[in-house]
């Protein structure tokens, strides 16, 4: 095979706008949590199972974490296009990040509906 | 005045190394360039590229107290010293302060620099509206000495890949000119994770530009166009 530079995959846009929502996502997330602990200082085992028993709170708390998932992503791999340069290295690299992202987003399923 | 500059022959040096100067200069009213001059009547060994000697060519751009800039219209008497002279970062040194732009220029030729026109030229020019004239302006000015790119972390990681913050604003220079047809093609070219995505809105480029050009703005307005454009 010819070793020449190639460019051209069509998903610098997709993924600058995924990384600037999920950020818009996690900023609300955070300020929701931040803003909570302040009316609610020391919320103890009762206050947080009471927080998360509602619908809404878990279904955000998922929307949340699969955001900080999917900037995850796009951060990790900006990392490794930049340090990785071995295509077949990267790419696996890039496999088991992405699985591992997956586990995650299960985990989080079963924590967030297991509890 | 004290100066270290980065010398280096490849056919003589082993490693670059810094030697230093000292030249008995009133600083007032001069600029570096006129330093580096009289640095030369004293040690005609030192290399450098000049031209214009008044910051149009482009030709003096280098590493001024670890920051770029053109070396004739950086007054003397605003360096710090002892006056650190290095190349430009992330080119090939040819020899002390002279570069290898060859990457730079191939950046900037992959944007297809030019107007890109189909229909039958006029009769005398290709008209603009002083309004459509308005949007070049910040844009056209680019003098092409790489003081921003050079100084741009994604570039030194993929000289390659990325375009560069000069190559990027000459971009936006032919997208966002009226008289130009291929503003679709120009979008699809820059749409990957290389070519534009590689900026990081570090903005070194605004910060070093020596002609005040900003190229994260126009960076900024080429991704607003790729998002007008899909949504």
């Amino acid at each position: 095979m010819v070793n020449r530079v190639v460019v051209g995959a069509h998903y610098g846009l997709r993924d600058w706008l995924i990384q600037r929502v999920t950020a818009v996502v996690m900023a609300v997330g955070s300020l929701s949590l931040g803003g909570y602990l302040w009316l609610h200082p020391h919320p103890g085992y009762d206050g947080w199972t009471g927080l998360f028993a509602s619908a809404p709170v878990r279904a955000f708390a998922l929307l949340f974490l699969i955001s900080l998932y999917y900037h995850a992503w796009i951060g990790m791999r900006d990392i490794v296009m930049d340090y990785v340069k071995p295509a077949g290295v990267r790419l696996v690299i890039h496999v088991l990040v992405i699985l591992a992202l997956l586990l995650y987003t299960i985990w989080s399923v079963q924590i967030l509906w297991g509890m | 005045m004290k100066f270290r500059i980065y010398r280096y022959n490849p056919e003589t040096d082993a490693a670059p190394y810094m030697q230093s100067y000292e030249l008995p200069v009133e600083p007032a009213g001069k600029m570096l360039l006129d330093a580096l001059l009289l640095l030369k009547e004293q040690d005609d060994s030192l290399s450098l590229r000049k031209s214009c000697r008044e910051g149009v060519c482009g030709s003096d751009a280098m590493n001024i107290n670890g920051r770029n800039g053109l070396a004739c219209i950086t007054p003397l008497s605003s360096l710090k010293e002892p006056v650190e002279l290095r190349p430009l970062p992330g080119l090939p040194v040819i020899r002390d302060l002279i570069v290898d732009m060859t990457q730079f220029f191939k950046q900037y030729h992959s944007i297809k620099p030019y107007l890109v026109n189909n229909d039958p030229p006029p009769e005398t020019e290709r008209l603009q509206s002083p309004a459509q004239r308005e949007h070049l302006n910040g844009l056209y000015e680019c003098i092409l000495c790489g003081c921003c790119t050079t100084a741009c972390p994604s570039f030194w990681w993929n000289p390659d890949k990325f375009v560069g913050p000069a190559g990027l604003l000459q971009a936006y220079r032919f997208i966002a000119d009226t008289r130009d047809q291929a503003t679709s093609e120009r979008l699809d070219d820059l749409e990957d994770p290389y070519r534009l995505f590689r900026c990081h809105t570090i903005m070194n480029c605004v910060d070093v530009c020596p002609k005040e050009l900003n190229p994260t703005e126009a960076i900024g307005h080429i991704k607003d166009m790729m998002i007008r454009r899909m949504v």
